[in-house]
């Protein structure tokens, strides 16, 4: 060994989000990894790879699909299923389909609830899943710094803040009722831009919406909304231009801000990220709640 | 980040970035109360280190207005708050995670709050910390609760302690202050035997010796915390000098062709080559590849997650380590551990948990805890049972050998974590000292008459069916009868009940819930080596508690066990009151009596459930019979 050698921080994240996936995969019987498209699972995914080479994950995708996403995400999600040869499973909440639950009529709040909160619960019954990974990051959000990396959840899929286990050393106590379920958190102690950097060291793929390029959108509520298909209404007066813009966070389309930008390379995001100092959660409608609603939200059984 | 280092991002970003590809991470947890501004100090540290937006920057200026202690300025304990109960409260309930970085490191903060209930806490974030900082107000010294934390870091094994003696901008910045407090430190750290500390006089508030060295402290020529917190090793590049070690987490196979064995690499520098031994197992074998989702490896670090392939065909699981040949681990079925408990219910020698090491859970009991310690006194305590926060050296006894090192040599190798069999709870921290006598040094006399043989002459197969419910539902009067009906049969048999066992074997024992547990421990024993005997035994006590239970049926082989029920209302029973207990319980005559102050755990699936308050002895006893009939004991 040569003097001075040390593992970097991205080294020792890896290796710790690496740990926690084989050790879900070991203790549980039936793992699912929640894929939203966005760059945080883009590393979840890159990092499942890895921690099962040159076998496959063994566990399948699951997507909760709101139909409102971005169609760049989904053409990048069936890409990234296929090239990678793995099981995607999509669902959509039949009843949110059947009552056209949208965000325009029913507001972003209702839309949530239906069609990502109740989805996801639907999703994981159907299947039978004990164990989901989710990319959430505990810099996200100050709620999340005291998010366990294994959450338990209820057989109502309910999170009690009171009652989750204690974690200590690498050694994580998986084991549950009959219904009750965890979510596994591997990417906890990543932060937005560990993120960045490890996509841009690994050249993992993202969706090109992170990128600036001329998009037509509108402006509402001091947020630009880009109009990304003909379902979105367009109020009186209102018309679409082109911006050069770029998303910081990806979710559904009319919930998700773009920031006008020239950054169009990975250095150049991270250039952006550290000089402009708003964080990533800005971009997204949903938290513009109350401080605690995270927390809310999660008790409710939301990411 | 540095102005420096915003000109190089706006610059020449690729340069960045190369340099950041480079930094190493270091955890550390902060320890004291808000009092001691810790909140205050981590919020510094994300400030100057200006991990913070703008819009966070907004949302704290806000909450200062709301719940801020700081007057008109802005508070920086804000930015280090949580849930929304806890805010309200104006303290912190549990551990958070907080992450900084400068040029040299990205940080993460296991923050935690430093009241004396918490122990259970400061343990959970320190068990992965590299660094502790022991925070000190400068106007009070060392405190009870400084040598609280320090005690409990030093447990942790943590090695590079920092002591932040802050505030001292209320002190006038007096180099005697600070040298007092150092003197009294190192008096205690002696004591505990921390062998070395670093000491540096801080004000959180004002930025004094943080980032930059203090201007108001010229006397001092340590560190700064920064530098201090950028320089320390971390605990994985120090462990890359130990011994080979891979616990086996996972086991590749995606075809007849690969068998690759996954773990994280919790000690040493592994390369293809290398002499390896598979532990417990003893086979020795090479290492053929590290494999890489980029190509094969050279080599592997401590703290790495690998996957390597062996030149030998050996059999290797999930729980199995790989050991350098060389310095291999030891493998034991009894330690001596230390103990922190992190629950309710206490810990109680003799019950059953799992037991949780590395990548393999096995079962253990606690046959004995040495002495408690106090942690603010560090006086040594005798103790029946472990609290809450308590903290104890215990002997522990596994169902099985596993390998492991000291606590104190490999933190992945020595630690483990105590489960509750029932409610998958998390329930203790141990650190593993040293094992009680090596595993392959037990030789167990083979016997040849065995239980196999003893049963043959019998004609029935040994059992024991155990009565458990309420006092005065009826468990010995069928028990008596079903014993008859057996004896009738030609079946050999024994009854344990109160009478004979209370009177003997276990008159030391009293009616506390730690006594109780053993009382059914012994119990169990006993019928255990009955049943190898070839007797089938009948068991006639309330046994409340399903993990005592539990455990009589573990002891034994499948089948071997038959759990009958006597489902009995309380009323009914204290109605009956045959002995008159359950008058003296409810006078408070009697403390702990089942079904008035103390708990009973009905059976979740017993073998037979018995409905006593209408009580048919003879048809009862031919249900147990039946049942010992479906279970193929005696022959129909």
């Amino acid at each position: 060994m040569r003097d001075g050698d040390y593992l970097t921080h991205l080294q020792r994240l890896e290796a710790e989000s690496i740990h926690i996936m084989r050790e879900v995969v070991a203790e549980t019987e039936n793992p699912v990894m929640l894929y939203s498209i966005g760059k945080d699972s883009s590393v979840m995914l890159h990092l499942a790879m890895k921690a099962f080479h040159p076998a496959k994950p063994p566990f399948p995708l699951l997507h909760v699909d709101t139909r409102w996403k971005f169609r760049e995400m989904y053409a990048f999600r069936d890409r990234m299923a296929r090239e990678l040869g793995l099981d995607l499973i999509v669902h959509v909440n039949p009843e949110g389909v059947e009552r056209d639950i949208n965000p325009f009529t029913h507001g972003s709040a209702l839309h949530t609830d239906i069609m990502k909160t109740e989805s996801l619960k639907q999703a994981l019954n159907a299947h039978g899943f004990d164990a989901a990974f989710g990319g959430a990051r505990r810099d996200e959000e100050k709620s999340r710094a005291k998010e366990r990396i294994f959450s338990f959840r209820t057989a109502q899929h309910r999170w009690d803040p009171k009652n989750q286990r204690p974690e200590l050393w690498k050694l994580y106590n998986a084991r549950k009722h009959k219904g009750e379920s965890i979510r596994v958190f591997p990417l906890s102690n990543w932060t937005e831009l560990d993120i960045w950097q490890y996509i841009y060291l690994k050249d993992i793929p993202i969706v090109p919406l992170y990128f600036a390029a001329e998009r037509p959108v509108v402006r509402r509520d001091n947020a630009l909304i880009m109009v990304d298909d003909e379902r979105m209404p367009l109020e009186p007066g209102e018309r679409p231009e082109m911006k050069k813009v770029r998303f910081r966070t990806l979710g559904c389309y009319p919930l998700t801000g773009a920031i006008e930008s020239e950054a169009d390379t990975l250095p150049g995001i991270i250039q952006e990220m550290l000089l402009t100092r708003t964080s990533e959660r800005q971009g997204r409608v949903i938290d513009h709640d109350s401080a605690a609603s995270m927390e809310k939200k999660k008790q409710e059984g939301y990411f | 980040m540095s102005h420096v280092q915003d000109e190089l991002i706006a610059s020449d970003i690729e340069a960045y970035l190369k340099q950041h590809e480079h930094k190493g991470l270091l955890r550390f947890i902060t320890c004291g109360s808000v009092d001691d501004g810790k909140s205050t100090l981590i919020g510094r540290l994300l400030f100057d280190s200006q991990m913070l937006f703008e819009d966070q920057l907004a949302a704290i200026e806000k909450d200062s207005k709301k719940w801020g202690t700081q007057a008109d300025a802005m508070d920086l304990a804000l930015l280090v708050d949580g849930l929304a109960a806890e805010r309200e409260q104006g303290i912190t309930i549990d551990v958070a995670y907080r992450f900084f970085s400068t040029q040299q490191r990205k940080f993460i903060v296991a923050d935690t709050p430093g009241h004396e209930q918490y122990t259970r806490n400061m343990v959970t974030g320190a068990s992965t910390a590299d660094a502790a900082v022991i925070l000190v107000d400068a106007r009070n010294g060392v405190l009870t609760q400084t040598r609280r934390h320090s005690y409990l870091v030093h447990l942790l094994g943590i090695r590079h302690i920092i002591l932040a003696i802050n505030k001292m901008d209320l002190v006038d910045y007096d180099a005697g202050v600070f040298r007092r407090i150092v003197d009294d430190y190192r008096a205690f750290a002696d004591l505990i035997g921390m062998e070395d500390f670093t000491a540096i006089p801080v004000s959180a508030l004002k930025g004094d010796n943080i980032l930059h060295p203090s201007p108001a402290m010229h006397w001092f020529h340590g560190p700064t915390l920064m530098g201090c917190l950028e320089t320390v090793e971390v605990d994985e590049t120090r462990m890359q000098r130990a011994p080979v070690r891979l616990p086996v987490q996972w086991v590749n196979r995606p075809n007849l062709d690969f068998r690759g064995f996954c773990g994280t690499l919790a000690g040493g520098v592994l390369h293809p080559g290398d002499r390896v031994r598979v532990l417990p197992s003893g086979k020795e074998s090479r290492v053929a590849r590290i494999v890489g989702d980029e190509g094969d490896r050279p080599r592997a670090l401590a703290g790495e997650s690998i996957t390597l392939t062996l030149e030998d065909e050996i059999d290797v699981s999930r729980g199995s380590v790989i050991c350098g040949a060389d310095a291999p681990a030891q493998v034991a079925d009894q330690f001596e551990a230390r103990i922190v408990w992190m629950h309710e219910e206490p810990l109680y020698p003799g019950r059953t948990y799992l037991m949780k090491a590395g990548a393999q859970t096995v079962q253990a009991t606690v046959t004995d805890i040495k002495y408690q310690v106090n942690v603010n006194t560090l006086e040594r305590l005798a103790a029946d049972t472990l609290e809450l926060n308590g903290i104890g050296v215990c002997n522990i006894s596994l169902d099985r050998p596993i390998p492991f090192d000291p606590y104190e040599e490999n933190r992945d190798m020595g630690s483990c974590i105590f489960i509750d069999r029932f409610e998958n709870h998390t329930v203790g921290a141990g650190m593993i000292e040293f094992a009680l006598r090596r595993a392959h040094n037990i030789h167990l006399q083979h016997v040849d008459v065995d239980k196999a043989a003893r049963a043959a002459l019998k004609g029935h197969r040994p059992g024991v069916i155990w009565f458990t419910g309420l006092s005065g539902s009826g468990k010995s009067t069928v028990a008596n009868r079903v014993e008859k009906k057996l004896h009738a049969l030609g079946v050999h048999t024994y009854l344990l009940d109160g009478d004979n066992v209370r009177h003997g074997l276990n008159r030391d024992l009293g009616f506390t819930e730690e006594d109780r547990v053993e009382n059914i421990r012994r119990i169990a024993e006993v019928s255990r080596l009955m049943v190898d005997a070839g007797l089938i035994v009948l068991t006639a006590f309330i046994s409340p508690f399903r993990s005592e239970r539990r455990l009589a049926r573990d002891l034994l082989e499948d089948g071997e066990f038959v759990e009958v029920y006597m489902d009995t209302p309380l009323e009914v029973a204290e109605q009956r009151d045959p002995k008159g207990l359950y008058r003296k319980a409810r006078k408070g005559e009697l403390k702990n009596f089942t079904g008035i102050d103390s708990p009973y755990e009905p059976p979740e699936a017993p073998e037979v459930t018995l409905e006593g308050a209408r009580l048919d002895v003879e048809a009862a006893a031919d249900r147990v019979i039946e049942a010992l009939r479906d279970q193929g004991m005696i022959p129909r």
